[in-house]
């Protein structure tokens, strides 16, 4: 067996669902190039219609950041609250905000 | 509309069944056997898009027959002889050349045919055409770059898809054919006059065909007769499989 | 003494975090998972086979469709399942390789034949939905490229068995001769579809170190159990007979009890020596190489387009 899929580029597909939405990344495929792997996303992966929009992207050319297994990194406590709207201690009839 | 009018449209709209069930039946057969996963997928909507195409005519066509059949009689219930569709579209699949050098001259003729379809005085025909321009787009879009892929790739690719041509060509010169039937049709702007679309036809194929360093064949023969039912033996041996179990079973449902 | 590495990636575990293609994982989790996602992926590409056999005389052109639609749906399941697979670090093509060498296996019921056009419905019915109970539980799965494959691949699963379930329904309500149809492929195919679910947990290999790492979430057999409480009512209202004659409703335990498996014969199968076992493979090796001068083609096209480009460039 000396044939393979791989004499195709991987790349990976987003597709945005609905105007107004991000595009999400939903899978990769194979294709020899940009407008071939548009056209498989689109009947690989939006038979049913679930996009508006697609993206597609070489694999090889993602940089991906290296999620730190260090300790610290999930420390679970965060260290900002202050981001974060449930921070602030508001008085109940305007707790709605 | 007179008689003969009717009689005209009913045999016009099932010759147009007959061409798009024969055609996506040929694509159906490529399901597990495409060169790799995503062609098996994307060959797939093409085949789904001809049979959903065959519904649209023959359900139109069991309206105006109005005799109690449906668009499953039409596809099962009538043999070989009844057909009447292109023998373009019924030849086997042959080799992935073969099949997408096949493609190609289907979408290209009806990329070149819906559009006046669509100006169809007849409201059915004219909004099924409007459904299947949009996937004729896409399928010329595909057909088009394999054979140009093909053609430019290797040694091999190049003689594959150059021998398809010259074994196809002399099926194509049909699909320009007027009968009395399409004439009627075409001359109160219901039906296409398809004679017309020949020379635009030719030079879709020629640019396509020359940018993929392939050779156009010379007009040296040409096979006709599907339209009045005189097919290639092919036919007989798929509609056998096709309506095997249907006509197993009379008049049950499924 | 545990590695710090491996003991966060058993606290991601334990805290159901999901584990993400760039992380730390231990080998055995890796190979574990390759060897489980890919025999699910060729188990879709294999399982094209026995349904396309009848898409071609498949009785209506409504059924036609939807056959076509759904095995199309199977390459795009393994289309989804291959791309998680690629991102622990093996290629499409060595998965390839391990099928069609015999190295991977795939799940054992496509290696039965599809002899009537009942089991079509039979397949949607059954097949698909003993896959459903099976993934269901497996969107919870640990590996997350994993986990969302399947949550996409349940959500287009349904489509699959409840056209098979409708088109069982239409035979068993027609005539004698559907009727016979639709209980023969009914009798042919539940006890395959009960293996499915693999061996018993006690002689299952792989069961208990995948529990551990939640790359399974339930046990062979208390999915079993689910689709064999499931099924019981579904047969009743086609108005066929149920094939298991032992079929026995136990108060206490809340479940159906019911006959053992044919054991050897799903070792046998497994074993590759079932109808099918063969075919399958080579039909898979046939379109392959097969493909080979296509895909040799459009590598050597993207070659000559991108040196003309490069031309033009300079």
């Amino acid at each position: 067996m000396t044939t393979s899929t791989e004499k195709l580029e991987l790349f990976e597909v987003f597709v945005r669902s609905k105007r107004g939405l991000d595009h999400k990344h939903i899978g990769s495929l194979h294709a020899e190039d940009h407008e071939q792997a548009l056209e498989y996303a689109r009947d690989c992966y939006t038979r049913r219609s679930e996009g508006v929009s697609i993206w597609v992207v070489k694999s090889n050319d993602i940089c991906a950041s290296q999620e730190d297994d260090a300790d610290c990194f999930y420390d679970p406590s965060d260290d900002k609250p202050y981001r974060h709207a449930t921070y602030y201690v508001l008085p109940d009839p305007v707790n709605n905000m | 509309m007179s008689d003969q009018m009717k009689n005209a449209l009913l045999e016009y709209t099932t010759r147009l069944g007959d061409d798009a069930v024969v055609l996506g039946h040929r694509i159906s057969e490529w399901v597990s056997y495409g060169p790799f996963l995503e062609e098996d997928i994307a060959y797939g909507n093409v085949a789904l898009d001809y049979i959903g195409r065959a519904r649209m005519f023959y359900t139109y066509a069991a309206e105006l027959a109005d005799d109690g059949r449906d668009e499953d009689d039409f596809a099962y219930m009538r043999n070989d002889r009844e057909y009447h569709n292109l023998l373009l579209l019924e030849l086997p699949k042959g080799d992935f050349a073969y099949s997408q050098v096949r493609q190609l001259f289907a979408d290209v003729y009806y990329t070149l045919m819906l559009p006046q379809l669509l100006q169809s005085k007849d409201e059915r025909l004219a909004a099924i055409a409007a459904k299947a321009i949009k996937e004729t787009k896409y399928h010329l879009r595909r057909s088009r770059d394999w054979v140009l892929r093909l053609g430019e790739g290797t040694d091999e690719s190049h003689r594959r898809a150059q021998k398809a041509l010259d074994q196809l060509w002399g099926y194509t010169h049909e699909l320009f054919d007027m009968d009395e039937t399409e004439q009627l049709l075409a001359d109160a702007d219901i039906g296409v006059d398809v004679s017309k679309l020949r020379d635009d036809w030719l030079a879709m194929v020629t640019e396509i065909v020359t940018n993929a360093t392939l050779s156009v064949p010379e007009d040296s023969w040409a096979v006709r007769g599907g339209r009045i039912g005189y097919h290639t033996e092919n036919l007989g041996h798929m509609l056998t499989e096709m309506q095997i179990v249907h006509r197993s079973h009379p008049g049950c449902k499924w | 003494m545990t590695i710090p590495q491996e003991e966060n990636f058993m606290r991601k575990i334990s805290a159901e975090e999901k584990i993400e293609p760039k992380d730390w994982m231990p080998a055995a989790y890796r190979k574990n998972l390759i060897r489980q996602i890919s025999q699910h992926a060729h188990s879709e590409i294999i399982g094209m086979q026995p349904e396309g056999n009848w898409i071609t005389r498949a009785p209506s052109l409504r059924r036609k469709a939807v056959l076509l639609s759904k095995v199309q749906d199977e390459a795009g399941h393994g289309l989804y399942l291959y791309s998680a697979c690629e991102t622990l670090g093996i290629s499409r093509s060595e998965m390839i390789e391990q099928l069609q060498t015999g190295a991977a296996k795939y799940s054992s019921i496509f290696n039965y034949p599809t002899l009537t056009w009942a089991d079509v419905g039979a397949i949607g019915w059954l097949v698909d939905g003993a896959a459903i109970v099976n993934q269901v539980s497996l969107q919870r799965t640990s590996y997350g490229p994993y986990a969302r494959g399947m949550i996409r691949i349940c959500k287009e699963e349904s489509f699959h068995q409840r056209q098979g379930y409708e088109a069982m329904l239409a035979l068993a309500k027609g005539s004698e001769g559907q009727k016979a149809m639709a209980q023969d492929a009914l009798d042919r195919f539940y006890w395959p579809a009960l293996m499915m679910f693999g061996p018993h947990d006690s002689d299952s290999a792989h069961s208990q170190k995948s529990m551990e790492w939640k790359i399974k979430r339930e046990t062979n057999d208390d999915l079993r159990q689910k689709f064999i409480d499931q099924t019981v009512q579904q047969i009743e209202v086609l108005g066929l007979e149920h094939p298991d004659k032992d079929i026995k409703w136990n108060e206490e335990r809340g479940h159906y009890d019911s006959s053992d498996l044919n054991w050897d014969e799903f070792w046998s199968v497994i074993n590759g020596n079932g109808h099918c076992n063969r075919q399958r493979i080579e039909h898979h090796v046939a379109a392959h190489e097969e493909g080979e001068w296509v895909r040799d083609a459009i590598t050597a096209y993207n070659e000559k387009k991108r040196a003309k480009k490069a031309q033009h460039a300079a």
